[in-house]
Parts: structure tokens; C-alpha cells; sequence
């Protein structure tokens, strides 16, 4: 079957022909690998996408059920030149050690911030509940996203 | 593969059936999908299905969210859907796939056994509403047929004011129960106690109820009779998350703790 979705505000049609997950269709089709694939269970949020306003797992979508949807990758999240305040503000706060968890913790952020511009530190860390950094390097990813909602690094 | 993506309960009913897989959020359903546990040829997509989305009152329909229950639902059920997987998880999961799936660590079971909940099943021929006691068969297992969606949740009309859930796990978010529980409390005194991840299927503990619904204002010592009772009624087993008697013993004491916070 052939289905049409938004990805990044770009209309995309696709192949589906298994109930694989939309994760595997933005990596291996749709040539989009800022989402991470480690768990394929939704426990690390290393595959987070927004999907018609909804902060999910891309794993544990359906690519078939995504079918018609408007779907935001990390790659969706920067203006053309240059890095959203979230991603600056990790950039700088070195808020990224190994790498692999931060895609996922860029776009649940992005959709923190679209919530609650003023997050407070408690609010920040219940946001950011289901993304693993197995490096665990979340002390800087915290006070990084803190200097967002603070507006320091603005 | 192929899947459909009824706009109506009615489209949606008209495609189930044998091999039909329904897909709510797909938080359970995907985790089978990517560890080629399962492989659904015929999949009813319920995302769009407008119906299961409505919650008018103490009907709360089965494509409800845990993110709409965490913000909007009674204190215990909310407090329970906070507890649920992550936020990704939340705004994906629903109560009606909560119910599908059936898992003995189910987080909103508790509460539909505290409160004596309904489930509404739905066929092309007929509607029926069985209790949460009858729902639950065994692990994983239900009473809902191939040819049936779980089409809402009812709730009582009146709820009792004190309500409290908690949940044992080994961490504080994105875990599966170790044991969780709802303690309810009427002002006649009337308690509820229920309890997931300790059997087969949700549980009540209905000698610790009567034995401490019957006294207005427990003692430390009645407190502790309620606690050695409902660990001695809970049947769990030891797995790869908990043993038996870590389980029995969190058991009395979280129900313990509950209460004690319904009394306060």
C-alpha cells in the first residue's frame, strides 16, 4: 500500500508493505537518521518525533498508521541556517556527550518548550522522564535547558 | 499488510473479526511488531475513530490518552496515568489499550477494580457492559472476542472523595509496576483495596476491606492486622522484576501507606 504524510513540512508518499515502524521508514526510506533506533521498545526515547502535535516514540508508531500525518523529526527542529535556542543552549552548556541520546532529547524539549516556555528544573527533568542518556550525562542536559527557560543564553 | 482507518465506530466495527489486529497507541502492540513476536496482516487503525475519543462524564471512551487522564481524570487515576511509561509514552498509550493488553502490571487497572468499573465491549450485532472482575480472565486474557472493541470505560457515578494510588518499581519513571494499588476510603468508612502485579489479573483484597471498613478510626494496631491481611491474600509469583515475597510484603505495606493517606 502507498501512503501519503507530512515530514518536516515536506509531503512524502511511501511504500508500507509490513507493520514495521515509522522509525525504520524515516531512517531507511526516507533517508531522515536523526532519529536514533536503540530500544525498539520505547523505554530510551532516543527515536522521539512529533507527531500531529504529540511528542511520541517513533518506534512504536505504525509507518502504516502514520498514513495522512504530520510528522516532526530532530532534523524538522532547526531553521535552515543555523540551530534552534535548544540546541544552541546544549551546544554551549556541552550538553552532549556521546551524542546518540541527544536527537531525542532535542525534539522532547522542542515540544517541552512548546508547552511551557518557562519550565521549572522539576518540570524539565518530568519532560525529559522518557529519554535515556546512558552516559548519564544529565546534569548539563538540565542546567543547559534550564539557561533556555530562563532565557540566560537569549 | 494491510491496514484500514475507520472514521466510525461502526466502519471500525464492520472490519473486525477473526485475524483483525486492532491499533490503539500502539505502545504494546509495536514492541511485538519490532521483536517479530507477532506480525498482523489485517490491522483496524482506531487513531481516527472520533467516538473513542469522547469522555462525557463517567464514561470515559477507550482511545482516551493517559496525557488527557493524567491532567483531567479522578485523583487516583490520574495519579496512576502520571506513572504510566513517559510522556511519549502517555500521549500514545490509551485506557482502552491499557485494558486490551490486559498485563497483570497494568497501571489503570487498580483503579477500575477499586471503584467497580465497567468495560464496554462492541460488536457489529450488539453492545455489552461486564464488570472490570469479569473482564480479566487470566495473563493477558480477556473476555473481548475477535469480532469486539473495547469501546469505553464506565465509571460510578459518585466516586469516594479519598482516594489514593502508589506504585513499587526500581525507578521513578518509565517502569512497570513492582506492585501498585488503589486504597479508597467513604466517609461511612467503606474501603476498597486493589492491587496490580500480584496475580494474574488486578485483585481486590476484600478481607483487609471488611476487616477495616468496619472501624471509623483504625489504631496502629488495626493498621497493621489491615497490612498482614492483604499481604496474605495477594497471590504474586517471583519473575525476572520481583519475587513472591518482596511482592507480598510490598504489598501490605504500600496498601498500608495508602490508607494511612486516605485517613489523614
Amino acid at each position: 500500500m502507498i501512503i501519503e504524510l507530512t515530514v518536516n513540512g515536506e509531503p512524502v508518499t511511501a511504500r508500507i508493505t509490513n507493520p514495521g515502524s515509522l522509525l525504520d521508514l524515516l531512517r531507511d526510506e526516507l533517508g531522515l537518521p536523526g532519529s536514533k533506533n536503540a530500544c525498539e521498545q520505547g523505554e530510551c526515547g532516543s527515536c522521539s518525533i512529533i507527531l500531529d502535535g504529540e511528542l511520541v516514540c517513533s518506534c512504536l508508531v505504525m509507518a502504516a498508521d502514520a498514513a495522512d500525518s504530520s510528522v516532526v523529526t530532530v532534523e524538522g527542529v532547526s531553521p535552515v541556517d543555523g540551530l534552534d535556542p535548544i540546541q544552541e543552549a546544549m551546544h554551549r552548556g556541552g550538553a552532549v556527550q556521546c551524542g546518540f541520546c541527544t536527537p531525542g532529547i532535542v525534539v522532547a524539549a522542542v515540544d517541552l518548550f512548546t508547552r511551557n516556555p518557562r519550565p521549572s528544573r522539576t518540570q524539565i527533568k518530568e519532560a525529559l522522564a522518557g529519554n535515556i542518556c546512558r552516559c548519564t550525562g544529565y546534569g548539563a542536559i538540565i542546567r543547559a535547558l534550564e539557561t533556555v527557560a530562563t532565557g540566560a543564553e537569549t | 499488510m494491510e491496514i484500514v482507518h475507520p472514521n466510525s465506530i461502526d466502519e471500525a466495527l464492520s472490519e473486525m473479526g477473526d485475524g483483525a489486529v486492532p491499533l490503539a497507541g500502539g505502545t504494546d502492540l509495536m514492541v511485538e511488531v519490532n521483536f517479530g513476536h507477532v506480525r498482523p496482516e489485517h490491522v483496524v487503525g482506531l487513531r481516527r475513530v472520533a467516538d473513542l475519543h469522547e469522555w462525557d462524564g463517567p464514561r470515559i471512551g477507550a482511545g482516551v490518552t493517559w496525557r488527557r487522564i493524567e491532567t483531567h481524570g479522578p485523583k487516583a487515576l490520574a495519579e496512576a496515568a502520571r506513572t504510566v511509561g513517559s510522556p511519549q509514552i502517555r500521549n500514545a498509550g490509551t485506557i482502552g489499550g491499557n485494558l486490551g493488553t490486559a498485563s497483570p502490571a497494568g497501571d489503570g487497572h487498580p483503579f477500575l477494580a477499586a471503584v467497580d468499573a465497567s468495560i464496554e465491549l462492541t460488536s457489529a450485532a450488539a453492545r455489552r457492559t461486564v464488570t472490570w472482575s469479569e473482564f480479566f480472565t487470566g495473563v493477558k486474557e480477556t473476555v473481548r472476542r475477535p469480532d469486539e472493541l473495547i469501546t469505553a470505560v464506565h465509571l460510578p457515578a459518585e466516586l469516594p472523595e479519598r482516594q489514593c494510588f502508589g506504585k513499587i518499581g526500581i525507578r521513578n519513571a518509565m517502569v512497570i509496576a513492582t506492585v501498585c494499588a488503589v486504597v479508597t476510603r467513604a466517609d461511612d468508612g467503606k474501603t476498597t483495596v486493589a492491587l496490580g502485579s500480584v496475580a494474574p489479573t488486578p485483585v481486590r483484597a476484600t478481607r483487609a476491606e471488611t476487616m477495616i471498613s468496619s472501624i471509623a478510626n483504625p489504631t496502629s494496631s488495626d493498621l497493621a492486622e489491615f497490612q498482614r491481611l492483604v499481604s496474605e491474600e495477594v497471590r504474586p509469583i517471583t519473575d525476572h522484576r520481583s519475587t513472591e515475597e518482596y511482592r507480598r510484603h510490598g504489598a501490605g505495606v504500600l496498601t498500608r501507606r495508602l490508607l494511612e493517606r486516605c485517613l489523614a
